[in-house]
């Protein structure tokens, strides 16, 4: 085995191997679980039934994110249900001694933003999460992933789940990206191209000239939509970009340990020889602004493109009509100039301080159109003060933007954040599945850029013209 | 949380021939709030079924009172997007013990696998068959049958092979289920995890 080459994935999922069972999974020990309040209640009812503890409680983290209100976070949650699974998280983290940073606490906000923000996310980790947008952690070279509940009782239990080894899947980049082509980009242009099913069954390794070019927040908004082409994961071996965002954060290793940890992290790559048992490569030049046009990630083209038709597209007729209709948009259209209703810049995808940066850029100077209602959302506490201190909410202010608390908020709307039916959104959140960001709500997924251009126009806008 | 055990299921089936049926479809985020698994299957396909107004949309298949069994047959891509369970657990709550599709999401797959449902993957050609033996006859009948491995439309005799790996069978077929495995297997973790530099 050692004289074979092998890949980033290889090193790390085998390192994690407890027990191979022959025809079945492989015992998988999980070094870090992240949960929250929606897919762990019943995971820690289940551990009362059967009458078990937790075997590592230092090796889980909880965040109160998915049903936060982003506005008055002060006052007692309105919703009874919302209300009724954060104080579940509460009380099972106390009673089993894990970590708890509910609302409130100064290092709240979206699991896959605190994560890494506070060190706790490592290169050479095994990651996992009751959240399909776990995979956004790869982007430390860590292999990270979307479990289910019952998988959440699994780690709480054991620290171990059952899982088969994926196969293993690279995707480069290649050469330089143009003026106003982002992260989020590259990943809508990748998925558009292996489609929202290419994947599956797949971990990603994401390489080449535009990933190791890339900072650690562009880096995370690619790893986290590796899900949405299918991958359970996508991963970026880490490099001096990683190292430096690391070093120095709250919970990562210091002194003898962080010597120690950066000679390990240090052998965190692919092999020049290793193989892949499939290989895509794209040319940065091609991708432009994106932006999608119908109901799931993979239905995106350059912003300046009309829509395909049917026969231009994988699928059934049945199921494009469908997905057109429910948009209310027609073969051949063009998507500059549509008319939008919301913005929503935020969530684990892009709810950093450089997609902040990135919103502002374009907004300074300009107003926000008066047909656009804009919910700026940060992903997190630290994120929402670094806002405040580079001077980026005087710019939204004087836009005539607000500035909401951290939180999922509309990416998945169980909170009061709800685009409503038949309304517009450009998005810069993962998923524009049908009534995804409220019921009947209809989602254009963007960059933030993107995103900022429509907030000022009040229309879907090519960026560059305001760069 | 035990569910029953698989071994031959013979049932009517319930046809979506829709692509890409995604999570956020199988059961919206604004019912995932529950601290308890009660009661998902009344919000399966919540915004397919009904209207704004809670009044059942009549054109979809599960308000079409000549369709129903324990088997729901599904499009491309079955269950993509989020890691929610709660989508399998709205579509066993509701009665279905077994899902088949021409293609599988990673994720609701292994999540129904955890709790019961078997996922039968089928080739499109098949999938196609399926739909069509169900539309000429909305009461025939498949025959899922875990231990030869193997799916038949017991109306035209047609079948078709499918795959499944032993320890998971194994499970299906007995009731176990991982956390009885792993709880088996703590001291050989508890070593492990001494040796973790994390």
């Amino acid at each position: 085995m050692s004289n074979q080459a092998s890949t980033l994935f290889d090193k790390v999922w085998d390192a994690h191997v407890v027990r191979k069972i022959a025809d079945g999974p492989d015992v998988f020990f999980i070094d870090r679980h992240f949960i929250h309040e929606v897919t762990s209640p019943v995971a820690f009812l289940g551990l009362e039934s059967r009458n078990i503890g937790v075997m590592y409680p230092e090796r889980t983290f909880a965040t109160a994110d998915h049903n936060t209100p982003t506005l008055n976070q002060h006052l007692p949650v309105q919703d009874p249900l919302s209300a009724n699974q954060l104080k579940a998280l509460e009380t099972n983290s106390a009673k089993y001694g894990i970590s708890h940073w509910g609302l409130g606490h100064a290092r709240n906000g979206i699991v896959h933003v605190v994560g890494p923000e506070n060190g706790i996310t490592l290169p050479g980790m095994t990651i996992v999460c009751g959240d399909s947008h776990t995979s956004t952690h790869g982007a430390f070279g860590a292999i990270a992933f979307g479990i289910g509940t019952s998988e959440v009782e699994m780690v709480l239990s054991s620290q171990c789940i059952m899982q088969p080894k994926p196969k293993k899947m690279r995707v480069n980049v290649n050469g330089t990206l143009g003026k106003g082509v982002t992260p989020k980009d590259v990943t809508l242009y990748i998925i558009s191209k292996l489609t929202t099913a290419g994947a599956t069954g797949y971990f990603v390794e994401y390489a080449g000239d535009v990933f190791r070019n890339m900072s650690m927040e562009g880096r995370m908004t690619v790893c986290n939509m590796s899900i949405e082409m299918g991958a359970r994961g996508g991963m970026i071996a880490p490099d001096e970009t990683t190292f430096a965002y690391i070093n120095g954060r709250e919970q990562a290793p210091k002194g003898e340990k962080w010597d120690k940890a950066l000679a390990y992290w240090k052998t965190l790559k692919t092999d020049e020889d290793a193989v892949f048992d499939k290989e895509y490569t794209f040319d940065a030049a091609d991708i432009e602004p994106m932006i999608t046009y119908g109901t799931n990630p993979g239905m995106g083209q350059g912003i300046s493109r009309a829509i395909p038709t049917s026969d231009q597209v994988e699928g059934g007729k049945a199921t494009y009509d469908k997905s057109l209709n429910y948009m209310g948009f027609h073969e051949n259209e063009s998507m500059l100039g549509k008319k939008i209703d919301y913005v929503f810049i935020g969530s684990c995808t892009n709810g950093r301080i450089e997609d902040f940066r990135a919103f502002a850029s374009i907004v300074k100077g300009r107003k926000k159109a008066d047909n656009v209602t804009a919910w700026v959302v940060p992903g997190s506490h630290i994120v929402e003060a670094q806002i405040k201190e580079e001077g980026i909410l005087d710019i939204l202010t004087d836009a005539g933007f607000e500035l909401r608390q951290p939180g999922c908020s509309a990416c998945l709307a169980m909170n009061d954040d709800k685009i409503p039916a038949g309304k517009y959104a450009v998005s810069t959140s993962n998923r524009n599945f049908e009534g995804r960001q409220g019921p009947g709500a209809r989602t254009l997924l963007a960059s933030p850029l993107v995103a900022a251009a429509a907030a000022v126009t009040g229309v879907v806008t090519d960026p560059r013209e305001l760069l | 949380m035990a569910y029953d055990k698989f071994t031959i299921l013979k049932s009517t089936a319930v046809p979506l021939p829709i692509e890409n049926v995604d999570t956020d479809q199988i059961i919206p985020a604004r019912f995932l709030k529950a601290t308890k698994r009660e009661g998902f299957g009344d919000n399966l396909f919540r915004d397919w079924r009904y209207n704004g107004d809670d009044t059942p949309k009549q054109d979809f298949v599960l308000n079409n009172p000549i369709y129903s069994g324990k088997i729901l047959v599904g499009g491309h891509n079955f269950g993509s997007g989020s890691s929610r369970e709660h989508a399998a657990w709205a579509i066993y709550d509701y009665g279905f013990r077994c899902v088949v599709s021409s293609f599988f999401a990673d994720i609701f797959k292994g999540n129904s696998l955890n709790i019961g449902i078997l996922p039968v993957q089928v080739s499109a050609a098949f999938l196609d068959k399926i739909f069509l033996a169900i539309e000429a006859d909305p009461n025939a009948e498949l025959e899922v049958n875990l231990p030869d491995q193997k799916i038949i439309i017991l109306s035209t005799g047609e079948s078709e092979s499918f795959d499944i790996n032993g320890y998971k069978k194994h499970n299906l077929m007995n009731g176990f289920d991982d956390i009885d495995y792993l709880q088996a297997m703590k001291n050989e973790i508890r070593e492990f995890e001494t040796e973790r530099i994390y």
